[in-house]
């Protein structure tokens, strides 16, 4: 067994901004252990532009995104395993990793997990009929078109209206395919506003809200889909059924973070994020082990992902070099409107502002935002509108937090 | 070349007996109508190895399978597939149904079951403690157990050809003309192959073959069964297979740990027009939802990773069709081989050679370097840390995984595309390595499995396919 201070969990942009945040915070001894070939993750093969307006004040692709964090981790002294998967982690921070050299343990002081997400699959939804080729999800054809080269498909259909979906929607009439329809079953986007513009509507493709996909039809290849209008309860109503011909169906219905070493690990998870419990370091209920990015909660933009990532690299060194947080603390909670609030627990008493993160639970016109504790309002926000696809964020000033005791909420109103 | 035995049909029952002729000097050739093994019933099914309390005595099926379950364990072991005898309970929710237990306890004892007992829904839930509260007796079958059953097949397929055996895919027969003894089946794609005898292990098209062949005198009656399979998270809520008492319909609706540790529920049984009909359907997913909550109320549905539809090849009599043709010498029918098929392959294996010894005129002579084992394609899956270190630093293809989910290394997908049964197309690297099996059901896996698919022919990325001819993942380049 080797040792390290600190092993990150994935080389995308949260473990490389994790990685150079710990290492400028003072802990020298970074390790990043990634499974592909090389650092950027699924930005690799997000060839389309929008990101880095946030956080790098200019537009980028995702290449050039991850580019400028792999810059930042090469020129410091931080040491990447490349094709290495990490295939255990224990809560005393044992680190398992499997590469093409063997397999490797580590003791490490700390870990930041960093795995990101996956696609929610076909099989997970029970869409009825055949299971012929030609059925994607929507960042598998991305893969295939960006970094392979290949076409997937001619005629397109889109389940869900989630980014990759509305992005990929727009790449595959760039080439050439026609895209029939995107169905989104809830009456509103998951998608962002800025996407459902410049990849839907720039290109005439319409956008069936309160729509799925029925039935797959074709033995071999795909050959159409029945598409149909869902009530109120997300049942299909029979007499709206109607057949699309169509080689391909792209699914963009969702993202699960990957936590299966986390929840390995013993890591309490929070059933609506999906990703574990943390405080506002990003530190989870086992002390030590820390998670950033999209295996945390999904974000909608990757600056967000970054800004993330630098709170646990920086709340990693502090644990390293002084044990981090010791005091008291208060767990967060969803209000009326808000269908989560990350992080889940906040340290009181630290002299440092803390941000929340939420998600309203549907859309929403003009809102005002308040977070109390007890009775005190430690802060309040308002909003023109507001929709569970766009991630809020609101500040509580330190010398608020200095003597709370009781769950700081928060929840909406409509103004 | 005329083969002494040519056998239709590479599932279960013909991979198993094509192992077992595989052990004689004799020539055989499997005939496939698919891009791979295993592609029918046996691909998908509940993939039990039944007790054999629930056939009529006196019946093929209950000879079959009482004989069976102790060959099929010791094929399995030899031929390194995934088994476990995690012992079955049949639930009953009312009086009568714990009736019809004490039947089966009955019907069991005169098929010679082992160990069976009765136990009150009390004891059942201190067995399984998430069986419902409705439970008001079980029956408790120790020899029951669990097989992958597409494993299995490739296994025996695999076996049968590292002996001799030889496989033609995509050979759809659309004809068989006897001409001086000799069996002349030409094929959709006017491929022709001959042999000395004919064996129809057709599957649900097994009556289709029997017409073909000028002895047609029975019928297929494809019954479609619906399956749920649930992430490994849900695989803990039993350790034995769970049956509810089972109805003119078949075994009911089941619930059951997998050899993988995911959760198997379904089937349903609805007649369908085709064998080739294998939608799934909305009454179907509810009915297996329904049924499986009533036998354990815990199991959470939304972490289904994967639906599939499996087809039985059901027959008026109910029996298994195992016979030597009365009317066209030379011919022997395997037909109508649904539950508990998967139970008794090897005895009916063994069987089909008995009738093979009666019937054809043709010397059985052992061959001496007959090896009835397999490779264990698992052996680096089973490996502890510290061997798979050693391994892989002599064979550095085994450290890259390329599927996460399952965690299958690069060296596993390409020894399936080596091994007999090589794997052709993204579903049989599938079915061989779990590739793909997982939580994200290949979004990550696929592209770089379809690479090594496409490094392995010699072919262009684009020639891939995922269930052979027409299934082509891509379409052009850009």
């Amino acid at each position: 067994m080797i040792k390290h201070d600190l092993v990150i969990v994935g080389g995308g942009p949260a473990g490389m901004a994790a990685a150079v945040a710990a290492y400028d915070s003072g802990v020298k001894d970074v390790v990043i252990i990634d499974r592909d070939a090389s650092l950027g993750g699924i930005l690799q093969q997000c060839i389309h532009n929008g990101f880095g307006l946030h956080k790098l004040g200019e537009e980028l692709t995702g290449p050039e995104y991850a580019s400028v964090y792999e810059k930042k981790v090469r020129e410091r002294n931080i040491t990447i395993y490349n094709d290495m998967m990490v295939t255990c982690l224990t809560a005393d921070k044992i680190v398992t990793a499997q590469g093409s050299s063997g397999i490797l343990k580590i003791q490490a002081k700390a870990v930041i997990l960093a795995m990101g997400c996956r696609e929610r699959s076909r099989g997970a939804l029970n869409i009825c009929g055949t299971r012929p080729a030609g059925i994607y999800s929507a960042g598998t054809a991305q893969k295939l078109m960006n970094c392979e080269g290949y076409s997937v498909g001619k005629k397109v259909v889109i389940l869900g209206s989630g980014d990759i979906g509305l992005i990929m929607a727009r790449r595959m009439t760039l080439e050439g395919a026609k895209v029939e329809a995107v169905c989104e079953i809830m009456p509103y986007s998951g998608g962002l506003t800025r996407n459902i513009v410049q990849c839907l509507e720039d290109y005439n493709i319409p956008l069936y809200l309160s729509h799925t996909v029925a039935e797959i039809h074709g033995q071999k290849r795909l050959e159409g889909v029945t598409i149909a209008q869902v009530d109120e309860n997300r049942r299909i109503i029979e007499n709206t059924k109607r057949f699309i011909a169509c080689d391909t169906l792209l699914l963009s219905v969702g993202l699960i973070p990957e936590n299966e070493l986390t929840k390995e690990a013993g890591i309490p998870i929070d059933n609506i994020t999906n990703g574990a419990i943390v405080d506002e370091n990003r530190q989870t209920l086992v002390p030590g082990i820390f998670a950033c990015g999209n295996v945390l909660q999904v974000h909608d933009l990757v600056d967000y992902v970054s800004d993330e990532a630098e709170l646990a690299g920086n709340g990693a060194a502090q644990y390293i070099l002084n044990g981090g947080c010791k005091g008291d603390s208060v767990c967060t909670e969803a209000g009326n409107g808000v269908r989560y609030v990350l992080p889940q627990r906040v340290n009181t008493g630290t002299g440092k502002d803390v941000s929340l993160f939420l998600r309203v639970t549907k859309p929403y016109g003009k809102v005002r935002f308040t977070v109390k504790s007890s009775e005190n309002v430690l802060a309040k926000a308002v909003r023109i509108k507001a929709a569970p696809g766009e991630m809020e964020k609101i500040t509580i000033k330190a010398d608020l937090l200095n003597n709370i005791t009781e769950p700081i909420t928060v929840e909406l109103e409509e103004v | 070349m005329v083969y002494d035995f040519i056998i239709a049909g590479a599932g279960v029952i013909g991979g198993m007996l094509a192992r077992e002729l595989s052990r004689y000097n004799i020539s055989v050739c499997i005939l496939e109508k698919e891009n791979d093994v295993s592609m029918g019933a046996s691909k998908a099914n509940s993939g039990i190895v039944h007790g054999g309390f629930d056939p009529h005595p006196g019946t093929l099926k209950a000879k079959m399978n009482v004989e069976g379950v102790d060959l099929l364990y010791q094929a399995a072991e030899d031929l390194h597939v995934p088994y476990k005898k995690n012992g079955s309970l049949v639930v009953a929710f009312s009086e009568t149904e714990a009736e019809h237990l004490q039947m089966l306890y009955d019907r069991g004892i005169e098929n010679k079951v082992e160990g069976m007992s009765i136990v009150s829904g009390d004891e059942a839930r201190k067995i399984e403690p998430n069986l419902s509260e409705k439970v008001v007796s079980a029956l408790v079958v120790p020899s029951a157990g669990i097989i992958c059953p597409y494993e299995l097949t490739i296994a025996a397929v695999g076996n049968a050809m590292d002996n001799g055996a030889e496989l033609k895919r995509n050979f759809e027969i659309s004809e068989i003309i006897k001409e001086d003894d000799i069996f002349v089946i030409n094929s959709s794609a006017k491929e022709q192959v001959k042999g000395r005898f004919f064996i129809n292990c057709a599957g649900a098209f097994s009556d289709k073959i029997a017409e073909l062949a000028g002895d047609g005198f029975f019928k297929i009656i494809p019954r479609a069964g619906e399956y749920l399979l649930l992430d490994k998270s849900e695989g803990i809520r039993v350790s034995h297979t769970i049956f509810q008492v089972p109805n003119e319909n078949g075994k009911g609706i089941l619930v059951s740990p997998t050899v993988d540790n995911n959760l198997l529920t379904g089937p349903t049984a609805a007649k369908v027009d085709t064998p080739d009909d294998k939608n799934i359907t909305q009454k179907g997913i509810d009915t297996v939802i329904e049924y499986a909550k009533k036998s354990v109320p815990s199991v959470d549905f939304r972490q289904v990773i994967t639906s599939f539809t499996g087809v039985r090849s059901s027959e008026t009599t109910g029996d298994f069709i195992i016979k030597a043709s009365e009317k066209v010498q030379g011919l022997i029918h395997v037909a109508a081989i649904d539950s508990p098929g998967l139970s008794s392959c090897v005895s009916i294996a063994k069987y089909v050679t008995g009738i093979i010894k009666e019937n054809c005129n043709i010397e059985l002579e052992l061959k001496k370097d007959w090896n009835g084992s397999r490779e264990n394609p698992h052996a680096f899956r089973n490996m502890s840390d510290e061997e798979k270190s050693e391994y892989i630093k002599l064979h550095p293809e085994y450290g890259k995984i390329v599927c996460r989910c399952e965690k299958v290394s690069e060296g596993e997908i390409r020894d399936a595309i080596r091994r007999n049964p090589i794997a052709l197309d993204i579903d049989g690297v599938k079915r061989r390595t779990r590739s793909g099996m997982g939580r994200c059901q290949g979004g990550f896996c696929m592209p770089n499995v379809m690479k090594i698919l496409a490094e392995e022919n010699g072919a262009e990325l684009q020639a891939v396919t995922k269930k052979g001819n027409g299934s082509e993942q891509l379409t052009g380049r850009l």
